[in-house]
Protein backbone atom coordinates (compact mmCIF):
# COMPACT_ATOMS: atom_id res chain seq x y z
CA UNK A 1 0.00 0.00 0.00
CA UNK A 2 1.71 3.42 -1.42
CA UNK A 3 2.34 5.61 2.06
CA UNK A 4 0.34 8.88 1.91
CA UNK A 5 2.20 12.42 2.82
CA UNK A 6 0.28 15.41 3.06
CA UNK A 7 2.98 18.54 3.61
CA UNK A 8 1.32 20.87 6.21
CA UNK A 9 4.82 22.92 6.61
CA UNK A 10 3.78 25.08 3.15
CA UNK A 11 0.34 27.33 3.03
CA UNK A 12 -2.48 25.42 1.01
CA UNK A 13 -2.63 28.70 -1.17
CA UNK A 14 0.33 31.24 -1.30
CA UNK A 15 -0.63 35.31 -1.56
CA UNK A 16 -1.97 35.66 -5.32
CA UNK A 17 -2.15 39.17 -6.44
CA UNK A 18 -4.95 41.32 -7.42
CA UNK A 19 -4.78 43.61 -10.02
CA UNK A 20 -7.24 46.45 -10.57
CA UNK A 21 -7.47 49.21 -13.42
CA UNK A 22 -9.18 52.62 -12.79
CA UNK A 23 -7.00 54.76 -15.30
CA UNK A 24 -9.69 57.11 -16.85
CA UNK A 25 -11.83 56.75 -13.46
CA UNK A 26 -12.06 59.87 -11.42
CA UNK A 27 -13.57 60.47 -7.82
CA UNK A 28 -14.68 58.18 -6.07
CA UNK A 29 -14.16 55.51 -8.32
CA UNK A 30 -10.48 54.93 -7.40
CA UNK A 31 -10.53 54.73 -4.06
CA UNK A 32 -14.02 52.24 -3.86
CA UNK A 33 -12.35 49.89 -6.37
CA UNK A 34 -9.29 49.52 -4.19
CA UNK A 35 -11.34 48.97 -1.35
CA UNK A 36 -13.41 46.66 -2.80
CA UNK A 37 -10.77 44.35 -4.19
CA UNK A 38 -8.74 44.47 -0.38
CA UNK A 39 -11.94 43.05 0.94
CA UNK A 40 -12.23 40.12 -2.10
CA UNK A 41 -8.15 39.26 -1.11
CA UNK A 42 -6.98 37.49 1.36
CA UNK A 43 -4.67 38.01 3.68
CA UNK A 44 -1.20 37.66 2.14
CA UNK A 45 -2.62 38.82 -0.90
CA UNK A 46 -1.06 41.98 -3.03
CA UNK A 47 -3.53 44.30 -4.65
CA UNK A 48 -1.77 46.33 -7.25
CA UNK A 49 -4.02 49.67 -8.68
CA UNK A 50 -3.38 50.75 -11.69
CA UNK A 51 -4.69 54.62 -12.47
CA UNK A 52 -4.96 58.05 -13.73
CA UNK A 53 -6.81 60.11 -11.24
CA UNK A 54 -4.03 62.46 -9.43
CA UNK A 55 -6.17 63.08 -5.90
CA UNK A 56 -6.04 58.71 -5.50
CA UNK A 57 -2.46 58.66 -5.95
CA UNK A 58 -2.56 60.40 -2.48
CA UNK A 59 -5.90 58.81 -0.86
CA UNK A 60 -5.33 55.19 -1.56
CA UNK A 61 -2.54 55.58 0.63
CA UNK A 62 -4.02 57.36 3.31
CA UNK A 63 -7.03 55.11 2.72
CA UNK A 64 -4.53 51.81 3.26
CA UNK A 65 -3.04 53.24 6.43
CA UNK A 66 -6.27 53.75 7.64
CA UNK A 67 -7.35 50.15 7.15
CA UNK A 68 -4.40 49.12 9.38
CA UNK A 69 -2.32 47.75 6.09
CA UNK A 70 1.00 48.59 4.56
CA UNK A 71 1.73 50.24 0.95
CA UNK A 72 4.11 48.38 -0.39
CA UNK A 73 5.65 50.69 -3.72
CA UNK A 74 4.05 53.80 -5.40
CA UNK A 75 5.40 53.93 -8.88
CA UNK A 76 4.70 56.74 -11.49
CA UNK A 77 4.89 56.85 -15.10
CA UNK A 78 3.60 59.63 -16.78
CA UNK A 79 0.29 60.51 -15.69
CA UNK A 80 -0.41 56.67 -14.64
CA UNK A 81 0.40 55.42 -11.13
CA UNK A 82 0.70 52.02 -9.53
CA UNK A 83 0.32 51.06 -6.23
CA UNK A 84 0.91 48.19 -4.59
CA UNK A 85 -1.07 46.92 -1.42
CA UNK A 86 0.04 44.05 1.37
CA UNK A 87 -3.51 42.65 2.39
CA UNK B 1 -24.28 50.85 20.26
CA UNK B 2 -20.65 51.78 20.77
CA UNK B 3 -18.65 51.17 18.11
CA UNK B 4 -15.08 51.42 18.00
CA UNK B 5 -15.10 51.96 14.03
CA UNK B 6 -15.55 55.62 13.08
CA UNK B 7 -18.79 56.19 11.71
CA UNK B 8 -20.23 58.96 9.20
CA UNK B 9 -24.13 59.98 9.38
CA UNK B 10 -25.28 61.71 6.69
CA UNK B 11 -28.90 63.10 6.54
CA UNK B 12 -29.89 63.53 2.80
CA UNK B 13 -32.78 65.51 2.86
CA UNK B 14 -32.41 67.42 -0.92
CA UNK B 15 -33.38 65.68 -3.81
CA UNK B 16 -31.32 67.16 -6.16
CA UNK B 17 -28.97 65.68 -8.69
CA UNK B 18 -25.80 67.57 -7.17
CA UNK B 19 -26.48 66.69 -3.74
CA UNK B 20 -27.43 63.37 -3.60
CA UNK B 21 -23.72 62.87 -5.19
CA UNK B 22 -22.28 64.67 -2.59
CA UNK B 23 -24.16 61.99 -0.72
CA UNK B 24 -23.30 59.19 -2.18
CA UNK B 25 -19.89 60.35 -2.84
CA UNK B 26 -18.93 61.01 0.45
CA UNK B 27 -20.85 57.99 1.55
CA UNK B 28 -18.37 55.79 -0.76
CA UNK B 29 -15.44 57.44 0.33
CA UNK B 30 -15.81 57.15 4.18
CA UNK B 31 -16.62 53.27 3.58
CA UNK B 32 -13.73 53.07 1.28
CA UNK B 33 -11.32 54.97 4.01
CA UNK B 34 -12.76 52.49 6.60
CA UNK B 35 -15.28 53.73 8.43
CA UNK B 36 -19.00 52.86 7.92
CA UNK B 37 -21.33 55.15 7.23
CA UNK B 38 -25.06 55.84 6.99
CA UNK B 39 -27.39 58.33 4.90
CA UNK B 40 -30.66 59.13 6.59
CA UNK B 41 -33.23 60.47 3.55
CA UNK B 42 -35.42 62.57 4.71
CA UNK B 43 -37.70 64.81 2.71
CA UNK B 44 -37.39 65.43 -0.97
CA UNK B 45 -33.92 62.90 -0.64
CA UNK B 46 -36.41 60.56 -0.08
CA UNK B 47 -38.57 61.20 -3.52
CA UNK B 48 -34.84 60.03 -4.35
CA UNK B 49 -35.35 55.77 -3.60
CA UNK B 50 -38.58 55.47 -5.15
CA UNK B 51 -38.29 53.25 -7.97
CA UNK B 52 -36.49 54.23 -11.16
CA UNK B 53 -36.13 57.77 -9.06
CA UNK B 54 -32.51 58.14 -8.57
CA UNK B 55 -31.51 59.92 -11.35
CA UNK B 56 -34.09 62.23 -11.77
CA UNK B 57 -33.40 65.12 -9.86
CA UNK B 58 -33.18 68.26 -10.85
CA UNK B 59 -29.87 70.42 -10.97
CA UNK B 60 -29.72 72.89 -7.35
CA UNK B 61 -29.08 75.63 -9.52
CA UNK B 62 -28.94 76.63 -13.06
CA UNK B 63 -31.02 73.76 -13.52
CA UNK B 64 -33.10 75.86 -16.17
CA UNK B 65 -36.35 73.54 -17.10
CA UNK B 66 -33.53 70.32 -17.11
CA UNK B 67 -31.27 72.40 -19.57
CA UNK B 68 -28.83 72.75 -17.42
CA UNK B 69 -29.06 69.36 -15.97
CA UNK B 70 -28.40 67.85 -19.67
CA UNK B 71 -25.34 70.29 -19.98
CA UNK B 72 -23.79 69.45 -16.50
CA UNK B 73 -24.41 65.59 -17.45
CA UNK B 74 -22.81 65.91 -20.75
CA UNK B 75 -20.01 66.96 -18.71
CA UNK B 76 -20.02 64.38 -16.26
CA UNK B 77 -20.23 61.69 -18.89
CA UNK B 78 -16.94 63.42 -20.39
CA UNK B 79 -15.20 63.02 -16.98
CA UNK B 80 -16.20 60.01 -16.42
CA UNK B 81 -17.99 60.26 -14.02
CA UNK B 82 -20.21 57.12 -12.35
CA UNK B 83 -23.36 57.36 -12.42
CA UNK B 84 -25.62 57.50 -9.14
CA UNK B 85 -27.14 54.01 -9.13
CA UNK B 86 -23.20 52.77 -9.70
CA UNK B 87 -22.59 54.68 -6.41
CA UNK B 88 -25.22 53.21 -4.84
CA UNK B 89 -24.77 49.77 -5.48
CA UNK B 90 -21.03 50.53 -4.25
CA UNK B 91 -22.08 52.14 -1.08
CA UNK B 92 -24.52 48.90 -0.55
CA UNK B 93 -21.68 46.33 -0.86
CA UNK B 94 -19.17 48.01 1.24
CA UNK B 95 -21.69 48.12 4.47
CA UNK B 96 -23.40 51.20 3.99
CA UNK B 97 -26.58 51.46 5.64
CA UNK B 98 -30.04 53.36 4.20
CA UNK B 99 -32.21 54.57 6.46
CA UNK B 100 -35.83 55.79 5.23
CA UNK B 101 -37.90 58.56 7.17
CA UNK B 102 -41.40 57.27 8.36
CA UNK B 103 -42.54 60.68 8.74
CA UNK B 104 -41.86 62.03 4.68
CA UNK B 105 -43.10 58.51 4.32
CA UNK B 106 -46.22 59.36 5.90
CA UNK B 107 -46.65 63.38 4.59
CA UNK B 108 -45.85 62.99 1.40
CA UNK B 109 -48.32 59.48 1.55
CA UNK B 110 -45.08 57.45 0.07
CA UNK B 111 -46.10 53.50 0.70
CA UNK B 112 -42.88 51.52 1.63
CA UNK B 113 -44.15 49.90 -2.03
CA UNK B 114 -43.14 52.57 -3.78
CA UNK B 115 -39.74 52.61 -2.42
CA UNK B 116 -36.55 50.32 -3.34
CA UNK B 117 -37.41 48.47 0.00
CA UNK B 118 -34.55 46.36 -0.81
CA UNK B 119 -31.75 48.77 -0.52
CA UNK B 120 -33.69 50.17 2.61
CA UNK B 121 -31.71 49.11 6.08
CA UNK B 122 -33.87 50.63 8.27
CA UNK B 123 -37.45 52.49 8.59
CA UNK B 124 -36.74 55.22 11.33
CA UNK B 125 -37.49 58.63 12.88
CA UNK B 126 -35.16 61.13 14.99
CA UNK B 127 -34.33 58.66 17.08
CA UNK B 128 -32.65 56.58 14.48
CA UNK B 129 -30.20 59.38 13.63
CA UNK B 130 -29.43 60.43 16.95
CA UNK B 131 -28.02 57.46 17.94
CA UNK B 132 -26.38 56.86 14.77
CA UNK B 133 -25.03 60.19 15.17
CA UNK B 134 -24.17 60.55 18.77
CA UNK B 135 -21.80 57.89 17.73
CA UNK B 136 -20.37 59.58 14.83
CA UNK B 137 -17.00 61.76 13.86
CA UNK B 138 -18.75 62.83 10.95
CA UNK B 139 -22.37 64.10 10.17
CA UNK B 140 -23.53 66.10 7.80
CA UNK B 141 -27.11 67.93 6.24
CA UNK B 142 -27.23 67.81 2.90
Amino acid sequence: MPEITVDVSRPVCPGVEIRIDVCGQTCPVPLVETRKALRRAAPGDIVTVVGTHPASKEEIPMAVKALGLQVLSIEEEGNRWTIRIQR
Amino acid sequence: MESKTERATIILHSGDMDKVYSALIVGTGALAMGMEASIYFTFWGLERLKKSALEKGPLSRMHMFGLGKWMVQRRMKKANVAALERLLQDFKELGGKIIACEMTMEIMGIKKSDLREELIDQYGAVGAYIQEARNSTVTLFI
